[in-house]
Order: structure tokens, then sequence, then C-alpha cells
């Protein structure tokens, strides 16, 4: 509860409706001191309701939300001054140049006036903003316009960045940029991105979230979620010794191995060759039986090879609704 | 008023200075009034600073009772349609603060604009002996007009994310307590004296008259207050 058990966020039970329509059901999380916490989730699961409702833009229907052990709803000031924040598509003025609108949010958010000066330079350089201090914040690029948002977020030093979306619409290199900023604030901050791009996650967070229509469907982390979805999956290219294979033939074969669970119909490689995708049952590994029935039906083996179950799996297992065993 | 009040009033004057609009009221009201001033000098020998206050359909103030809304369009429509008010509410500010600032940016503009109409009350003290005491009076009055019409505009603003819509329905509002006062003479008689008191013009014309009377700046003062916990309210009720 307090913030010296560490507690940085205690959402309990936040729900959120928009007129009929529930954008949030029932969400309950905490996050701890110096955690990377990854909010994870197809577009319209209600990520950004979420984090508008832990910055305290948003009042949620029921639930609450303590942010290093302030209640929001209540002192939403005092809250926010602990908070930086970074909402979607980095909404800033556009009219203002950099430096006065780095200097505008730092008295805003209570930097004292006799550290102004040296914050901004500090948050200046970290987030590689020399260069276009002097410029109007419409004429940036969407990656600096990016990086101004963090720095705005981040002026105050507050112990928990939010940062909603910070890579969406940036080119791979200032993705990987803002990446390693994220990762670097992780060290002495807690920091709660969301975002719909899998590699990401898995890149920064070291705790993923899946929310899907409102709800919590996982909570772990990345490399417990990527082994989540049980078993693994061959891929298998076949090819014919003379002539055509009969897809549906071979198909049927596969699915008698023992240990396969589904035959999937894939991608060949050219004419005349044959992909599937199969699934193993939990525990097995079929690349033996599915290499001997190869040998019995005198087909040739392009490719056999097995893939671990990735986090992306794992994602659309839980948020298309193929709901999981166990865990909610 | 608090240190962040005036840095959101600071940053808002400044973008009113960034767009043409803050330009063109301060121009237009000197040439409006210029006109009026120097017509009535030489067409009627007059030196007559009461025509710059009295309201009428063709004054400063009806020039007022346009820009107003112009100028006070923006504050929170703006920031709405541009999302940027997702960014100002993540602050620790409250929304009177916001408020607030936006306003006092408003009415500093437009104080400016009414202010510099005072080069013409000093060419009247330069040539002749100028009464202070109605210039004064009416000038007061003109800013508190100002003032209850931005607070009007600015109410407006914080109802929409379009700045078109927050313009007219700010003129519409104005301009109904503006003429409502032409109306007295249609009404029943007692309720004349009602729709005299709910008008914006005759406290006015009060005040250009020279008369500093409390009733006319309680007016003033409980519509500029009334309009701003108006829009303090729907900022707070963003949140719902």
């Amino acid at each position: 509860m307090t913030e010296k058990d560490g507690l940085m966020i205690d959402a309990r039970s936040l729900t959120k409706d928009f007129g009929p329509t529930r954008a949030l059901a029932d969400l309950s999380f905490r996050v701890k001191r110096g955690e990377i916490l990854g909010f994870l989730g197809p577009n319209g699961a209600g990520k950004t309701t979420a984090m508008r409702i832990l910055t305290g833009y948003l009042r949620p229907t029921r639930g609450s939300v303590h942010v290093c052990g302030i209640p929001v709803a209540e002192r939403p000031v005092e809250a926010r001054r602990r908070i930086g924040y970074l909402p979607e598509n980095a909404p800033l003025y556009d009219e203002m140049m950099v430096i006065d609108f780095l200097r505008y949010t730092a008295e805003l958010r209570e930097v004292p006036p006799a550290e102004r000066d040296r914050r901004l330079a500090t948050i200046g350089k970290r987030c590689g903003l020399a260069e276009v201090l002097g410029k109007d914040i419409g004429q940036l690029s969407k990656g600096y316009r990016q990086r101004v948002g963090l720095a705005q977020a981040m002026i105050h030093d507050p112990d928990l960045l939010i940062l909603d979306e910070p890579t969406s619409g940036l080119d791979p290199n200032q993705i990987v940029e803002i990446r390693e900023l994220v990762k670097e604030l992780g060290k002495d901050k807690t920091v709660i991105l969301s975002t719909h791009i899998l590699p990401e996650v898995q890149a920064t967070c070291n705790r993923i979230l899946i929310v899907n229509e409102g709800r919590l469907v996982a909570d772990d982390r990345p490399e417990a979620l990527s082994g989540r979805a049980s078993g693994a999956s061959i891929r298998l290219v076949l090819k014919a010794r003379e002539g055509e294979l009969d897809a549906a033939e071979v198909g049927e074969a596969l699915g008698g191995i023992e240990g396969i669970r589904e035959v999937q119909k894939a991608e060949g490689e050219g004419a005349g060759t044959l992909g599937f995708v199969l699934r193993d049952s939990a525990g097995a590994d079929s690349r033996e039986a599915v290499f001997g029935a190869a040998v019995d039906h005198s087909w040739i083996v392009l490719d056999l090879h097995r893939e671990q179950v990735s986090l992306e799996d794992t994602f659309r297992r839980l948020t298309l609704g193929e709901q999981e065993g166990g865990e909610g | 008023m608090t240190a962040k009040t005036i840095a959101i009033a600071r940053r808002e004057f400044r973008a009113l200075f960034d767009s043409p609009v803050a330009y063109i009221v301060i121009v237009a009201f000197l040439l409006v009034t210029g006109w009026m001033f120097f017509s009535t000098l030489f067409l009627r020998e007059r030196a007559d600073l009461r025509v710059l206050f009295t309201p009428s359909l063709f004054s400063p103030a009806m020039l007022l009772l346009i820009f107003a809304p112009a100028i006070s369009m923006r504050a929170v429509a703006e920031e709405r349609k541009s999302g940027t008010i997702e960014l100002l509410t993540s602050m620790p500010v409250r929304d009177w603060e916001v408020v607030l600032g936006k306003f006092l940016a408003d009415f500093a503009l437009t104080a400016a604009a009414v202010l510099s109409t005072l080069v013409y009350a000093i060419t009247v003290a330069c040539i002749g002996d100028l009464d202070w005491g109605p210039v004064i009076s009416g000038y007061l009055g003109m800013l508190l007009f100002a003032a209850s019409l931005l607070a009007i505009g600015l109410m407006c603003s914080s109802w929409t994310d379009n700045q078109i819509v927050a313009f007219i329905v700010a003129l519409l509002i104005g301009a109904c307590l503006y003429v409502i006062s032409w109306l007295q003479f249609f009404v029943p008689d007692f309720i004349a004296p009602l729709v005299d008191y709910v008008s914006l013009s005759s406290h006015l014309s009060n005040m250009a008259r020279g008369v500093l009377d409390t009733r006319d700046l309680l007016y003033y003062f409980t519509l500029i207050g009334g309009a701003l916990f108006i829009a303090e309210r729907s900022m707070a009720h963003q949140h719902a």
C-alpha cells in the first residue's frame, strides 16, 4: 500500500463505461518500483483508457488507483506530481519552440526555478534534443516529436513514467533509440508502456500485462508467456520423388502420426512441393516420427524444423477468443 | 493567483501573438475608434470621448462583441482538438488555474487593444480641458464589458472541440445580452427593470456617462465569475 513497500501502482477493479460501452472490466494489477511493465493488447482493448485512469485524466466508473500510495481520484494534483505522462501521439503545442515548451512544462511540473536550466540541459541531452531546441515543434519529424514528448514527461524526474504507444509511427532506427532510452530509464524508475507491437515488449519489458476487451487476460514475465502456449510447431516441406503429391492424402498420413495434434496446410517452396505446419501435443517432439513417415512414403524432405511458440502466438491465442485454461 | 496560472497565462498570451488574431484585433480596434473619434472631432467640431464608450449599433463595444468571441474561442476548444488538453491535465495543475490563466491571457490582449485608444484621450487632454472622471469610468466599463464577453467566450470554448461552434454560440449569447435592453420598451412594465438589469449594454451606458454604481460592477463581476465557474466545471466534467 505504501511507498515503502515499493508499490508504485495499486489498481483495484478498474471499470470504465462510456455510455453503453464497457472499455475496462474489473482490471486489477500492482506495479512495483523498478519494473518496466508492458501493457499489451489489440487496438481498442482499453490500454489508453487504463493509462488515462492511472494519470487521473479519466475517472473510473468503479474501482480505484493509488500511485505511490496516493489515491488518484481524491488527490489528483498530488498524484500527478509523481507521474510523467506521454499521451498517445504526443500531443504538443505546435506553435511553440521546443525550448519554450520544455521550460513551460518545467514550470507547470514544479521544477524549482533554480534547477530549471540544469534540468533542461540534462533532459535535452538525454533525449537527444540539442539541435532542435530552437525549432518550432510543428516543424519536427515524428521521431523528434516523440522525444520532446518524452522529455516533458521526464522533466520533473518522476518516479513513474507512463508512456502510451511511445514508438508508434517511428522508423526502425528511432524505435531502437526509444527502446534503449526506456530501458535506461527503467534502471531507476518505474515505467509503464503500452503497445500493440510484440517485439517491443519482449525487447524492453520485464513484465507483461495483456488486456483484451477491457479484461486482463495475462500477467507474467515475457519468457513465461512465450512458453505458455503449450507445445511447439513443426515446419515441414515435402516433395514427391516423381510427379505430384496429393495434399489431402499426405495430410491424412501426417495426421495419423502419434503426437501430432493438428495438421495445417502452409506455403510450399515452389512447384511440386507441399508445405505443412504440424502442432505437437504438449511435451512431445514428433520430428522423428514425421521423418519416419516420410521415409515410409518415400517423400523427399526439403525442410523439417521445430519452431518454439512465440509470444506472438500466446498473444493471438489470448486475444482471439481461443481461451486458455486456468488463469484468465 | 498562483505561479502556474501566470505560466499558463503567459503561454496563452504568446500563442495569441503567434496567430494573426492579436494583430487584427488591435489594429481594427484602433482604426474604428480612431475613425469614430476623428469624425466627431472634425464633423461636429467636438472632442468627445463618450462616443467611444456608449454602446450602440456602431461603436467600439460592438466591435468587442465580435472580437471577444474570436479571441476566446480557441482557449479550450483548440486544446481539446489537438489533444494537448490531456497533456495539460496530466500536469499538477488544477482546472481553475487553467481557466483563469487562459482568461487572463485573453483579457490582457483585449485590454491592450482597448487601452491603446488612450492616445485619443491624451490628444483631447492636449487640445483642451479633459474631464478624466467619465473617461476613467468609461474605460473601466469597457474593460469589464470586454471581460464579460471573454468569460462567456471561454465558457463556450470549454463546451466543444470546435472553435467555430464556440465562436458562434458566444457571439449569440453576447449579442442577446447586448440588444436585450432595447426590448424594455416592448415588455410589460414590471419586467422592464429586469431586462434592463441583465443587459450588457445598459451597464456600459451607465459607466460611459461617468456613473460608477456598485450595481453595475456587481453585474459584471457576477457574469465573469459565473461564466468562468461554468468553464471550470465543464473542464472537470471531461474526466467523467
